[in-house]
């Protein structure tokens, strides 16, 4: 009996594949290198520009000239090749992605290493680098080594401040920086029923964390309900009785809140050990947990009061943002004194705003801590939002209440 | 396919930010990103790395996806990247951009001489031989060529 990557790529672990895509995309960043790429080999048209998308997420909006000049050569570009482009201020990638263009069963491939947030949706969904993209762009297809699949297996239920994201970084801590190398994990087991789709997006997501290719939950009826949302038909995925090549358990029940300490993902402690760690900065967003459960949940709990030290929230989507408008979880936010950026990538990887100085600490949401990632001298704490939220309002490192 | 340089031993998790830090991303240009490889964990390194072999523990290259990661290495003159075990990405990128990696468990001394042949299966370090984890035939093949876009050209 087959995994589900398995089962989408038609093979057995271990074995090399050619597969068409589904879905191919690339960012500010790498899609000026897969553009050169494509240059470079003497590609004019592209068999399958619908299959493609361009997504402004990384520098945006251009903070110098070589970045706006990069990404003006990138949308003549989608203009000329016919390929779907969101522009500045659309989103991040895999969130704008996750809005109705991947469906499960899918082949998915972007370029950028967090592509494995959309195997949410049970799609295989991998990153790749530029030149593989420019590859991808002129053929429709790419290689595949099968992964052999590592289970998360989760029970109970998710109780108290504790979050989606604190599993994300149990289950790194559990299983190590390059405990899934090459693999694919599987979230599987009782307790994935009661997660939303946002927080499978957020466990997903952290896939990559470990050195997994990808990390997916089967479709099922809490799937098929968010992709109607967004007009997409989808039916759920039956779980074969496939032989995994290890089983990690997470017990939801036993999950409290979480930080990931300077400079590993995977070095993580309970948040209460860490209490009380001064602060320079709270960063709420990325493709993490950008999302507008992570908006609701970090209104909520900042509604009325101040934050304490410098917090920036960036949504993850344009229709994050405009649902966070709508319902004025934005209003609460803005209120409580935070820097609401536009949507995208934002401060996670040091490009331009929200860089952190010399000495700096920052509580971050996003899904890593490397050294200088954020700025140089500067050192990243990973947490949840509810944790990021009461920390704001502190100014230390706080255990949130549950709320 | 063979070659061979000095080592350049690093440790485990060398991360791509390590390797090409997120500020130096704002440019297509190819010298920028191997003048500055390996700014944050050693700034003496990059004048060393060419014709240099880099020899790097467990997960080489974690983190991003970003392919300048192994440009900067090429660029700087790197002959070839030796690690216990590579972060999938990164090793992908590096046969793509034709800049040879071997997985194989070595030890490794600043400066000692590693050789290697990929079609052999094997790498060298001061005379002592290990054996390297086998490459599909497309890698090999993509390698070969010196990276996917010459690959790409010589055969559409």
């Amino acid at each position: 009996m087959s995994t589900l990557s398995e089962a989408i790529l038609g093979a057995p672990a271990g074995e090399y594949v050619d597969r068409e895509v589904d879905i191919a995309f690339a960012h500010d960043g790498t899609g000026v290198l897969a553009r050169e790429a494509l240059r470079e080999m003497g590609v004019e048209r592209l068999p399958h520009p619908e299959r493609l998308r361009l997504v402004f997420d990384h520098i945006v909006p251009a903070n110098t000239g070589t970045t706006a000049t990069l990404q003006a050569e990138l949308r003549e570009y989608a203009g000329v090749s016919g390929i779907a482009l969101s522009d500045a201020g659309g989103g991040i990638c895999h969130q704008v992605m996750g809005e109705g263009v991947v469906r499960p069963g899918m082949v998915v491939v972007g370029a950028d290493s967090h592509t494995c947030t959309l195997g949410a949706f049970g799609a295989f969904a991998t990153g790749v680098g530029a030149t593989d993209m420019a590859a991808i762009w002129a053929s429709g297809e790419t290689w595949f080594r099968v992964p052999e699949t590592i289970a998360v297996n989760l029970s109970g239920r998710l109780s108290g401040a504790a979050e989606p994201k604190d599993v994300a970084l149990a289950y790194v801590a559990e299983l190590g920086m390059e405990g899934a190398t090459y693999r694919a994990l599987e979230f599987v087991g009782d307790g994935a029923a009661g997660i939303s789709m946002d927080g499978r997006l957020t466990l997903s997501n952290m896939a990559v964390e470990t050195g997994a290719k990808t990390g997916m939950f089967y479709a099922d009826a809490v799937t098929v309900r968010y992709l109607a949302d967004y007009g997409v038909t989808a039916s759920p995925q039956a779980p074969e009785d496939c032989r995994y090549e290890r089983t990690v358990e997470i017990d939801l029940d036993d999950i409290v809140p979480l930080v990931a300490v300077p400079h590993r993902v995977d070095t993580v402690r309970e948040a209460e050990e860490v209490a009380g760690t001064h602060l320079d900065q709270v960063f709420v967003g990325t493709c993490t947990n950008g999302r507008y459960e992570d908006l609701a949940r970090f209104a909520r709990i900042v509604r009325g009061k101040k934050v304490a030290v410098r917090t920036l929230v960036f949504p993850a989507s344009r229709s994050v943002l405009a649902r966070a408008i709508a319902t004025g979880v934005l209003a609460d936010i803005v209120d409580a004194g935070c820097v609401v950026g536009s949507p995208g990538c934002g401060p996670c990887l040091g490009a331009h705003a929200g860089v952190i100085g010399e000495g700096e600490v920052c509580l971050s949401t996003a899904n890593r801590n490397f050294k200088n990632r954020m700025g140089v001298g500067g050192e990243i704490y990973l947490s949840s939002v509810a944790t990021a939220a009461a920390s704001a309002i502190t100014g230390v490192i706080t255990v949130p209440e549950v709320v | 396919m063979q070659g061979a340089g000095p080592a350049i031993c690093l440790g485990n998790d060398i991360d791509t930010d390590l390797i090409i830090a997120g500020r130096y991303l704002r440019t297509k240009d190819r010298s920028v990103w191997a003048e500055h490889a390996f700014e944050d964990l050693d700034p003496a390194l990059a004048p060393r790395l060419s014709g240099s072999v880099i020899v790097a523990g467990k997960n080489m290259g974690c983190g991003s996806s970003r392919e300048q990661a192994v440009v900067a290495l090429r660029e700087a003159g790197v002959v070839a990247v030796v690690a216990e075990s590579f972060a999938r990405i990164f090793f992908r990128n590096a046969v793509n951009v034709g800049l040879p990696v071997i997985e194989a468990p070595v030890a490794c001394t600043d400066g000692a001489r590693v050789a290697f042949d990929l079609d052999g299966g094997w790498v060298e370090v001061d005379g002592k031989r290990y054996p390297a984890r086998p490459l599909s035939e497309k890698m090999v093949a993509i390698l070969r060529s010196g990276g996917l876009v010459p690959y790409w050209r010589s055969w559409r």
